[in-house]
């Protein structure tokens, strides 16, 4: 038993680590537009859904490699998102502060299902797959244990590390970026220094729905995409974004990370049907004993 | 069509009680529950599994059995985000009917999985024709509605609805007042979970088959929008938005049917989209529902001189 463990434990770790890297840029997206806009947007189901299709159109109608697929990933969804708060979510955020928010979320939840059967439409529901050279996969022998990585699993991380990587840079040191996080921080503050608190929360949706869109492309070039793509890995990025602290943009990072090896070492007890139950689980646990997250709510 | 007719008078029935309990939740409580139809699955399963798979309990013992399980349920999730903002609670509860799909899927030797579970007992199903069956069926379902109506109704004008609307308006100048909040908001949304949970097993029984790709999101929203549409807060909204949204999806099936070169997925797609941007629409245009709730006003003592 104990060696059977130690031959999976490697292994799970990996593949924990890439769903991990690659969940992190969905659950940023979340939690960025919560720290801005102070409202759960579930369309990031649909949204997730829209970038894993745009990409597919990119890639696959008109032929364009992965990279390129990535950044009309990002802006399909970017626009969409911007608009969808624009004129269906912000109107309802303002009819009243105490239950606005609430209003908002709870349309949210009906506008990612209009968007998914819009997409549904257009689409329908078969299975679709990306146009990707096959690669073998690279097997590394540890001593105790084989390990076997994709290098498209590989790839896939290595171009979310890289998207995280400008986002931080972005945020850290442009003057916009800085923007944003004044706004997060503490509003009031913000606009007494002449911040225009609405082009920052517009900001935070187009960056934060892009982010998602690749997050969607990248989950589905591992496998293939359909209209429920984003819906299926929604559980999992909000519980990257709670159990590393809801608004905490570095909090999702690690929040993503936990769930993600989670996922895969639950599947030494558990069928793996149930991985994305035990997202939840992870919710449940860390509401009850540290309900701000690893990191804390808003920590950055 | 009359049989037609007597089944949506039933599915109308059914959501009506759905939105009476989510009127309980959010009308009188200002809880959010993004996860209703999760509630409705415990019950319809809870009830199916003790009077058909598992145990062959009377029907009677397996609805009143689903009524106390997912009344739990929600106590269980209300509990653990009851100190949080509500943000908390909408991520836990949709997070909560996506698992009780994932487990009725998975769980095969405990819910057959996909596959479903049919043959549920109805009352009197198989000794009388299945047309009476279905009246009979919405004789009860309607005395099931006017008994949760009027269940209902008393909260509303009970000193413990009182405490329920102070809650939702402001649940700190609750607290202040010296009421137990978060005994009074798990309590609030335990019963509506309680009465979701109802019209579950009493779906379960009326359609005899349940599986898990019944309990979808989609039917979260029908219920939301029947508040909605109805009139938040007033429990008159919500048997009235009940009936208009059934009416409604129907006449989307015979209204979409007629559009010339849809294939059957995209008639579904367009359906379902009509639904939830109705719902968006309405909270964006009538927030306060057909039947706006209304409040005893005091009069202002005259304090001019």
């Amino acid at each position: 038993m104990l060696a059977h463990l130690i031959e999976e434990l490697p292994q799970l770790i990996v593949n924990g680590l890439v769903v991990g890297t690659i969940l992190a840029l969905p659950a940023i997206g979340f939690t960025a537009i919560y720290a801005v806009l102070r409202f759960p947007n579930f369309t990031v189901a649909s949204h997730a859904t829209m970038g894993a299709y745009a990409g597919f159109v990119a890639n696959v109608w008109f032929g364009l490699p992965v990279l390129p697929s990535l950044a009309v990933a990002f802006i399909v969804p970017a626009i969409s998102g911007l608009v969808c708060d624009e004129y269906v979510l912000k109107p309802l955020r303002r009819t009243s502060a105490a239950t606005g928010p609430m209003a908002a979320a709870i349309a949210a939840v009906a506008l990612t299902i209009a968007l998914e059967n819009v997409i549904r439409f257009v689409f329908g529901n078969d299975l679709r797959g990306y146009d990707l050279p096959v690669y073998r996969d690279w097997r590394f022998d540890l001593g105790f244990a084989f390990l076997r990585v994709g290098p498209q699993q590989v790839e896939n991380a290595a171009i979310s590390v890289v998207v995280m990587a400008a986002l931080f840079t972005f945020l850290a040191f442009t003057r916009t970026g800085k923007m944003m996080r004044a706004v997060a921080d503490n509003p009031m503050l913000a606009s007494i220094k002449g911040i225009n608190a609405e082009t920052v929360a517009r900001l935070a949706s187009l960056i934060g729905m892009g982010l998602v869109g690749v997050g969607g492309m990248l989950l589905g070039l591992d496998t293939s995409i359909d209209p429920l793509t984003g819906f299926r890995a929604v559980l999992t990025v909000f519980a990257a974004a709670v159990v590393g602290g809801l608004g905490s943009i570095p909090g999702a990072v690690v929040g993503a990370m936990v769930v993600g090896i989670g996922e895969e070492l639950s599947l030494l007890v558990l069928d793996a049907s149930y991985r994305t139950a035990v997202g939840f689980v992870a919710i449940l646990v860390v509401l009850t004993f540290r309900p701000r997250g690893i990191l804390g709510e808003r920590a950055y | 069509m009359e049989n037609y007719l007597v089944a949506m008078a039933v599915f109308a029935g059914l959501y009506g009680l759905m939105a009476l309990g989510l009127n309980v939740i959010w009308g009188m409580t200002g809880m959010i529950n993004l996860g209703l139809v999760g509630f409705m699955a415990v019950g319809a399963y809870t009830s199916a599994l003790l009077t058909v798979r598992h145990a062959t309990w009377p029907i009677w013992a397996g609805v009143l059995a689903a009524t106390l399980v997912s009344g739990l349920a929600g106590a269980f999730v209300a509990r653990i985000t009851a100190r949080l903002k509500g943000d908390y609670l909408a991520i836990v509860t949709l997070g909560f009917s996506e698992v009780v799909r994932i487990i009725a899927s998975n769980e095969i030797r405990f819910t057959n999985g996909t596959d479903g579970i049919s043959a549920i007992p109805g009352p009197f199903r198989g000794h009388v024709a299945p047309a009476t069956f279905n009246l009979l069926y919405l004789g009860l379902v309607a005395l099931a509605l006017l008994v949760v109506f009027l269940l209902c109704q008393r909260l509303r004008h009970s000193p413990y609805g009182r405490v329920l609307r102070a809650i939702r308006d402001d649940d700190q100048v609750t607290a202040v007042a010296g009421k137990p909040v978060m005994r009074f908001k798990t309590e609030a949304f335990a019963i509506g979970a309680a009465i979701t949970g109802f019209a579950g097993a009493l779906y379960g029984h009326y359609n005899a088959y349940i599986a898990p790709e019944g309990f979808v999101p989609l039917i979260t929203i029908y219920i939301v929008l029947a508040l909605t549409a109805g009139g938040t807060g007033s429990n008159v909204g919500a048997v009235v938005g009940a009936a208009l949204v059934v009416a409604f999806m129907e006449g989307t099936r015979f209204v979409v049917a007629e559009i010339p070169g849809l294939a059957a997925v995209q008639v579904a797609a367009v359906r379902e989209f009509m639904i939830a941007a109705l719902l968006i629409l309405v909270l964006r245009y009538r927030p306060k529902g057909l039947f706006p709730e209304h409040h005893p006003r005091h009069p202002i003592p005259d304090t001019t001189p």
